[in-house]
């Protein structure tokens, strides 16, 4: 651009150069700052994902169990285990026998039962694959890192060296992070049943906003008549909209809680919290999608003798409501990653079992983060980067649901 | 199933009534929001009042000192100081201020560009995309701060030998600015659109550049609107509180030195109602007290935000 100026206008216009050149710099710095920011949500997101991965696999080591200990055990599969890993690592010392035990995860014992079960009757020994403890786990995703196998004990490092140089060391698929409820104990922890608690809450939570959303906005949108008061609801619910999420806990401690006298810690409390929270947002959408709907529609049916229940219910209502649902789902969305206003009413204890009811005990996905991220053991960061990325793929997977309706059902007037 | 004249003599009250039952379940329904605000503020106030009943009001405002833990005490419930909230809305604005450090120039440049630059067909990609900025849920950007930011922050501050706490104010200030890039962002983007194009003609028939015209022409034509959308997003700081509990600091301490740890008055709400305490505890209606500041502070903040806002539309149109 600054090539073909004619030595004529440069000369009557002296700084045109450094004038087109700020004019580039101004124009990169706005790219730039696009760049950025996108790209703070790439090492965002990536960072997460690097983290979070190794949630999804556990590692197994390859045990050696003779039939012989098998026939003459009388007892617990437990106590079982504990005698093969007892024979597997050899420990002199009363202190290097506790080492030895510890080696195996929690649930190996069933992992041994299982693989005893498959292989019937044997002679000699044989070789089953059982659950590592959690610090195996996170010595053997980091390849053996020094730096990561501080909380082991010299022995048990060199343990861990024999199998992997025997290759007696693999990962395999976690299916118990997908359905085990929350555990004090790394590898049994999973995340099935925050996601349950969150599955529970958002179905009381789309229950009431959809409903209520809805109807609000045809309210507002198609019989309000327009004065102070509807002024004023208007104000209010922008308002609403905008008010931070955890004064809405603070609203469901003081009034679901101490005045209805609801279960604490429930998904039906949680449900009802988040509602109130994404009520606004449906309102507001709806709204606009109800504006959207051309009046000729509503004007043709009360012309052939519609009732004004009947225009809106019978026509305008079905043209307008995949806007609304567009605007539920995102609402939703919202709502699942929220995390405030469930820590108001108790969402936030320890619970092992996946809840049953809408009354039982829950936590949601977001919640079983935050609990998780104040545990201070390395395998406990591994599981909330993992949680973190299944509630990632759930709100992309509601976003471009909303999208890709918004794109198919968008009707142009 | 008679004849059909009866049948529609029959439905014809009938239906009047139900479309009269509709109208009022609609209404209703209209009036739930009504009742919500009602609620959080009878909720919020009820709550407040009692705790002001224990702790002075002055005390609670202007007191430097915060420390209900000793207050469980039953000695000491009603001294004087425990429950001083001027440390947390000091931090609670440092944090906010950071925020919005990082947030106003990201996000108003990136406006300036989607809307005076960018190709409308690049437009389409990259402003729903800076949106999923906002998507993200809080609680992830707290884990992030906990432990990939506040940690490198620390890093380089030991480099240049800086002592940073590690649960420092510019850690949970940089990534709660990160979140409100696309609030600040799409209200500029709104309110640079409304400057009318003969503003801009006018100057570029006067022979300036684009840059020049965005610079000197545009931006102060805007400059309201886009003070007023810094307001909302400093709302939206205010009220944010899973960052700030997952990488502030617990510890009231009245300071403005972003390298130290503050903790704000979400983080003091979240503490004071997660533990296992009786519910009348002062404690606890100390919680109220703070949410009803908190209510109070994001509701002025949001109505002078969009009273500068909608102005600043109207004035153009």
């Amino acid at each position: 651009m600054t090539d073909n100026i004619h030595p004529l206008t440069r000369a009557a216009l002296p700084g045109l150069t450094q004038r087109y050149a700020s004019e580039k710099r101004f124009r990169l710095i706005g790219l730039s700052a696009v760049v950025l920011s996108l790209s703070f949500l790439v090492f965002l997101i990536g960072g997460i994902a690097f983290r979070g991965m190794g949630a999804f696999v556990q590692t197994e080591m390859q045990i050696e169990v003779s039939a012989e200990t098998v026939e003459n055990h009388t007892g617990s599969s437990f106590a079982l285990m504990r005698k093969i890993s007892l024979e597997n690592f050899e420990a002199s010392a009363r202190s290097e026998r506790r080492l030895s035990v510890s080696m195996v995860g929690e649930g190996a014992d069933e992992d041994l039962e299982n693989a005893l079960a498959d292989l019937g009757s044997f002679s000699g020994t044989a070789r089953v694959w059982v659950r590592a403890s959690d610090d195996i786990d996170v010595a053997w995703k980091a390849d053996l890192d020094p730096e990561m196998m501080t909380t082991l004990r010299p022995k048990q490092v060199e343990w861990l060296q024999a199998l992997a140089n025997e290759d007696r060391l693999r990962t395999s698929f976690n299916t118990g992070f997908f359905t085990n409820g929350d555990s004090r104990e790394a590898e049994r922890a999973g995340i099935g049943g925050a996601f349950v608690g969150s599955l529970l809450t958002l179905s009381v939570c789309l229950l009431l906003s959809f409903a209520v959303g809805i109807l609000a906005a045809i309210y507002l949108e198609e019989f309000a008549v327009k004065n102070k008061f509807t002024a004023f609801l208007e104000v209010n619910i922008n308002n609403l909209a905008t008010v931070p999420s955890i004064i809405f806990g603070l609203l469901g401690l003081a009034v679901f809680l101490n005045v209805f006298g609801l279960p604490r810690s429930s998904s039906l409390v949680g449900g009802m919290v988040l509602a109130l929270m994404t009520l606004p947002t449906i309102i507001i959408a709806s709204r606009v999608s109800l504006q959207a709907v051309p009046p000729s529609i509503r004007e043709a049916a009360l012309g052939l003798g519609a009732t004004r229940v009947q225009a809106v219910f019978h026509h305008v209502l079905p043209l307008a409501l995949p806007g609304m649902l567009t605007g539920t789902i995102l609402g939703m969305a919202r709502a699942l990653g929220e995390t405030a206003p469930l820590l108001m009413i108790g969402m936030v204890a320890f619970i092992a079992d996946v809840p049953g009811g809408f009354t039982d005990p829950a936590t949601a996905l977001p919640v079983q983060v935050y609990l998780w991220s104040d545990i201070p053991e390395r395998a406990f960061a591994e599981k909330t980067s993992g949680a973190i990325l299944v509630l990632l793929v759930f709100l992309l997977l509601m976003n471009l649901t909303a999208i890709i309706m918004r794109k198919k059902l968008e009707k142009k007037w | 199933m008679a004849d059909v004249k009866s049948q529609v003599s029959l439905t014809r009250p009938n239906s009047k009534l139900r479309e009269q039952a509709i109208k009022v379940s609609l209404m209703a329904s209209s009036m739930i929001a009504v009742l919500v605000t009602i609620g959080i503020v009878f909720s919020l106030a009820v709550e407040a009042l009692r705790f002001f009943s224990e702790v002075n009001v002055f005390d609670f405002l202007f007191g430097s000192e915060w420390s209900p833990q000793t207050a469980m005490r039953a000695d000491q419930v009603a001294s004087k100081g425990a429950f001083g909230a001027l440390p947390l809305l000091a931090g609670t604005f440092l944090i906010s201020i950071i925020a919005l450090m990082v947030a106003a120039p990201f996000g108003i440049y990136s406006a300036v560009y989607l809307a005076e630059y960018a190709s409308s067909k690049r437009r389409a990609v990259l402003k729903p995309a800076l949106e999923i900025l906002a998507g993200v849920p809080t609680v992830v950007y707290g884990f992030f701060a906990a432990i990939v930011i506040a940690p490198a922050i620390r890093g380089w501050g030991q480099a240049i030998g800086l002592d940073i706490a590690s649960e420092s104010a510019l850690a949970a200030g940089l990534v709660m600015g990160v979140m409100i890039i696309p609030l600040v962002s799409s209200i500029s983007d709104d309110v640079i659109t409304a400057v009318p194009s003969a503003l801009r003609e006018g100057s570029v028939g006067l022979g300036a550049t684009k840059s020049e015209t965005i610079r000197r022409v545009v931006l102060p034509a805007a400059l309201p609107g886009i003070a007023g959308g810094l307001m909302l997003a400093a709302s939206r700081a205010v009220g944010e509180t899973m960052i700030v509990v997952m990488a502030a600091g617990l510890a009231a301490n009245l300071t403005f030195n972003p390298l130290e740890a503050v903790t704000t008055v979400t983080v003091q709400i979240v503490m004071l109602l997660t533990g296992d305490q009786e519910f009348d505890s002062t404690k606890t209606l100390a919680a109220f007290a703070l949410g009803l500041a908190l209510f109070v502070i994001t509701l002025v903040f949001n109505i002078i935000g969009n009273m500068i806002v909608n102005r600043f539309k109207e004035a153009y149109d």
